[in-house]
């Protein structure tokens, strides 16, 4: 079995790889899922997403903080069935304001700095995710899942 | 990875890499010929740059907003102005740059030096891009240096070389620009040499100049032209410049100045050197097994080369090269000054004397043919100065790019349309107008009885000072809900334009919604401040030009719109008599002459249906986010108010989204109602733009199909930082 540190390990080197995340959200009971470039932290305890202020996804959260983020290595092959891992997280998300948001921002930049104008702007929301559990799915059904200890 | 490299030890497998520029001047040199010490800074430097910095996929975000062959010329200028700021604004890594520094440095010290463009597409000697991509002549100091090789990268993206790009159909994604930096040689004269005439293939031309080559090639200075035989080595043919200029090196870059009258009668090359610089051109064809058109300078004695590339314009060329006009775009500062003579002291005060002469002229005295003739005769007008508006008044409009580019090129602003502030809050004839419009609502706000007349559409008995200054209104800017340029078919009441006031009446600006003026003297002084000597004055002169040029973007059209109305005026006095004598049981005939010429004016511009939702095989489509290009900053939600014809400004609520397909300066007027402006027709300095700028509203152009796509009602929001409107509830 995997320890801790090595699955951790397997979690950053996913998050590090990938450039893209599918968030879901809910409003009403219907959920809706959107993609979002992101940067998780290195201690695996928050993603950071940028959203825009007028987007579905945005008031979704406004209305239900709850969210859960998909990441996952396949390249749409066949042999992602055996070889691609994905990982979802659940948790709660928030908007970060100033101070924070600046220092956060500089994280985000350096994973996509070609993001520049959108993560800068006024009408976008600097998006936490504070991850309560992990569910890491490989080997096609091999399900494990990891909790946060807060 | 090699950033930057000498001529002498560039190899053969660098010609890519180096550009066809560098790869030249390094065969020249080895070659024997005489050329300025020159290092080259490879596109590899280029490509890790953007790289590194994000730059690459935001360059290709920003071309991608839209589909390029929708943009229009003016949206395209907009996207190089983007991401031109870019490059200002992103330094050179540390590591990159402190390689680049030393090696600079170690080859010129503190000496001046050229910084030109060397594309790697014109080593292939298919295309030429001479031209299109920037040179900066006279550049001292490594820091300088650095700043204009970050410029130099920018001008792959200019307007132009994107344009061009395009019509040859290479891939954007794999441009990339190598630099070279070169000794200054500071020649007495100088030109460029065919080896071969393009146009006599037995023949040979030189062109030269006094000074620097600068003034030839961006055609500020007229040079004397040499026709050379190419088997007997003889002059043909000696044209001579009316020399009047030239350019020389100043503290810093380049400057045009008189050219010293003791020579303004000689030409700069007698026959012997004219012969000796041909000759030089023959050489270089023989050692590159090409036709030549060389770059050359003597100083003192010595003639040097300051670069030689094929002549692509002798192979038959699929698509002709169109080159001149994309360069053409762009408008020389002494053109511009030019223009702004004839605009500001011929073409204005003569658009206002035809106006007023045409009001002067009573049409009710008229008799029907004469009347037919006047008809005529004011469309001719009407003509004539809506083709002086495209020839003349639209290219003026380049004084404000000039000046934007020249502003981020000094300042690095954040937000590359900065600029707009100094050129803002000039005195606008639309301004002046809409400040005339919140006088009469004032009037209206302050005085209960007569909104309720009003309102109630009681209008016989109104107050005689009010209609006064109603009537000195309409007199002046005409009925606001007629269209501008094409429309002939417009009935003139009052009740538009009361349904407007009314609107404003209800809604007065209070202290609190004025837009807080900004520090304009802070910004104009800080931007003086980049500048000395000669530089800060030109850049005064520079100043003044672009508030006129922009300030004349929005009164050519209300100029425009004054000549229309007589014309309007002279056929609605024909339709009322036509009215009056088929239904007013008049016995009098109408003249053929006139019935003619009113039947032969019915056209109007046709507006395009609304988008309508028509459900195919149970699927409905729906715009929720339209993507256009930032006009205005700022993020406003509210009701859309979709403009199809101008009469539908009548009905404009204030606090609601102003939609329209292009916005010209005469229907500006409900801007101060608007909470947000969207239009379809794209660009920053567009009358749209423009106007909600002065106001502070956030505003999105170049949507396509924005009037088609969003219907009245609409809840809209405007995200004015990114040029994103959203259809549909939006939390805000």
């Amino acid at each position: 079995m995997e320890t801790s540190a090595e699955v951790q390990n397997r979690l950053r080197n996913l998050f590090e790889s990938q450039r893209l995340a599918v968030v879901a959200t809910q409003n009403g009971g219907q959920p809706y899922a959107s993609l979002v470039a992101f940067v998780a932290t290195d201690d695996l305890r928050h993603l950071f997403f940028v959203t825009g202020r007028t987007t579905r996804k945005f008031s979704n959260m406004l209305s239900d903080s709850r969210v859960a983020v998909l990441v996952n290595s396949s390249v749409n092959q066949e042999s992602d069935f055996h070889e691609a891992i994905s990982i979802t997280a659940t948790g709660i998300a928030e908007e970060i304001k100033d101070p924070e948001r600046r220092d956060i921002l500089k994280l985000y930049l350096s994973k996509h700095p070609y993001l520049e104008d959108f993560a800068k702007s006024p009408s976008c929301a600097l998006i936490r995710v504070t991850a309560r559990s992990y569910y890491m799915v490989q080997n096609f059904q091999n399900v494990m899942e990891f909790h946060i200890d807060r | 990875m090699t950033w930057i490299i000498s001529t002498e030890n560039i190899q053969q497998e660098d010609g890519q890499r180096v550009g066809g520029k560098g790869y030249a001047l390094a065969l020249l040199a080895k070659g024997g010929f005489a050329v300025p010490k020159t290092l080259c800074v490879t596109s590899q430097t280029y490509q890790e740059y953007v790289r590194r910095t994000g730059l690459r996929e935001r360059i290709l975000l920003e071309l991608n907003r839209k589909s390029f062959k929708d943009m229009r010329w003016e949206e395209i200028w907009d996207c190089a102005t983007r991401i031109r700021n870019m490059f200002l604004r992103k330094p050179i890594p540390a590591d990159i740059s402190g390689q680049l520094k030393q090696a600079i440095h170690a080859a010129f010290h503190d000496k001046a030096v050229v910084v030109r463009s060397s594309a790697p597409e014109e080593h292939d000697a298919v295309s030429s891009f001479a031209g299109l991509h920037e040179s900066y002549v006279n550049i001292q100091g490594t820091d300088a240096i650095l700043e204009h090789i970050s410029k130099v990268w920018a001008s792959l993206w200019s307007d132009a070389a994107l344009l061009y790009r395009q019509e040859i159909g290479l891939d954007v994604t794999k441009s990339a620009m190598a630099v070279v930096i070169q000794e200054i040689i500071v020649g007495d004269k100088s030109g460029v040499a065919f080896s071969k005439n393009p146009n006599d293939t037995s023949q040979g031309v030189i062109e030269s100049v006094y000074g620097l080559n600068q003034g030839l090639v961006d055609g500020a200075v007229e040079p004397d032209r040499w026709i050379l035989d190419r088997q007997k080595k003889t002059i043909i043919s000696h044209t001579p410049a009316e020399r009047t200029h030239w350019v020389i090196a100043g503290e810093s870059g380049v400057r045009l100045d008189a050219l010293p009258e003791k020579l303004a009668n000689l030409p700069p090359l007698n026959t012997q050197e004219a012969r000796h610089v041909f000759e030089l051109a023959l050489k270089a064809e023989n050692y590159f097994k090409s036709p030549q058109d060389l770059e050359w300078t003597i100083r003192q004695k010595d003639l040097v080369v300051l670069q030689s590339r094929p002549i692509t314009t002798l192979a038959p060329q699929k698509n002709g090269d169109s080159r001149s006009w994309y360069l053409s775009l762009h408008r020389s500062f002494e053109n511009l000054k030019h223009l702004r003579d004839k605009i500001e002291n011929e073409l204005i005060p003569a658009m206002i004397a035809a106006a007023d002469k045409m009001a002067r002229r009573d049409l009710s005295k008229l008799s029907d043919q004469d009347l037919a003739a006047e008809i005529n005769h004011r469309w001719e007008i009407n003509q004539k100065w809506t083709n002086i508006y495209w020839e003349e008044f639209i290219p003026y409009a380049h004084g404000v790019r000039l000046f934007g580019q020249i502003y981020n090129d000094a300042m690095h602003p954040e937000d590359p349309y900065e600029f707009i502030d100094l050129l803002t809050h000039t005195e606008m004839a639309s301004l002046e107008r809409n400040q005339m419009l919140a006088d009469l609502a004032n009037r209206i706000g302050n005085n209960p009885s007569l909104a309720k007349a009003l309102h109630e559409g009681q209008t016989e008995n109104l107050d005689p000072l009010f209609l006064e200054a109603v009537n000195r209104f309409v007199e002046k800017f005409g009925d606001l809900t007629c269209a501008v340029t094409g429309g002939t078919q417009c009935e003139q009441a009052p009740d538009g334009l009361y349904k407007i006031l009314l609107e404003m009446a209800a809604h007065l600006p209070t202290e609190a919604d004025r837009q807080p003026m900004k520090d304009k003297e802070a910004l104009q002084q800080k931007f003086l401040s980049m500048f000395e000597g000669e530089q800060k004055k030109t850049a005064v002169e520079l100043l003044d030009l672009a508030r006129s040029s922009y300030q004349l973007r929005d009164d050519d059209n209300i100029y425009l719109g004054r000549i229309e109305a007589q014309l309007l005026a002279a056929v609605r006095e024909a339709r009322q008599r036509i009215d009056a004598r088929l239904h007013g049981g008049s016995n009098k005939k109408i003249a053929a002459e006139l019935l003619k010429v009113v039947e032969s004016l019915d056209h109007r511009p046709q507006f395009q249906p609304p988008y309508q939702q028509k459900p195919e095989n149970g699927f409905v489509i729906q715009a929720r986010q339209l993507i256009g290009q930032p006009a205005g900053p700022g993020l406003a939600k509210g009701p859309a108010r979709v403009i199809e014809q101008t009469a539908d400004l009548a009905e404009f609520k204030y606090g609601e989204i102003l939609i329209c397909d292009a916005v010209d300066p005469n229907m500006t007027f409900v801007v101060p109602l608007a909470a947000g402006v969207v239009e379809r027709r794209g660009g920053m300095l567009i009358h749209g733009a423009i106007i909600a700028r002065e106001y502070g509203l956030p505003c999105v152009t170049g949507i396509p199909d924005a009037t088609r796509l969003i219907r009245n009602g609409d809840e809209v929001t405007v995200d004015g930082y990114l040029g994103i409107v959203t259809i549909g509830s939006a939390e805000l």
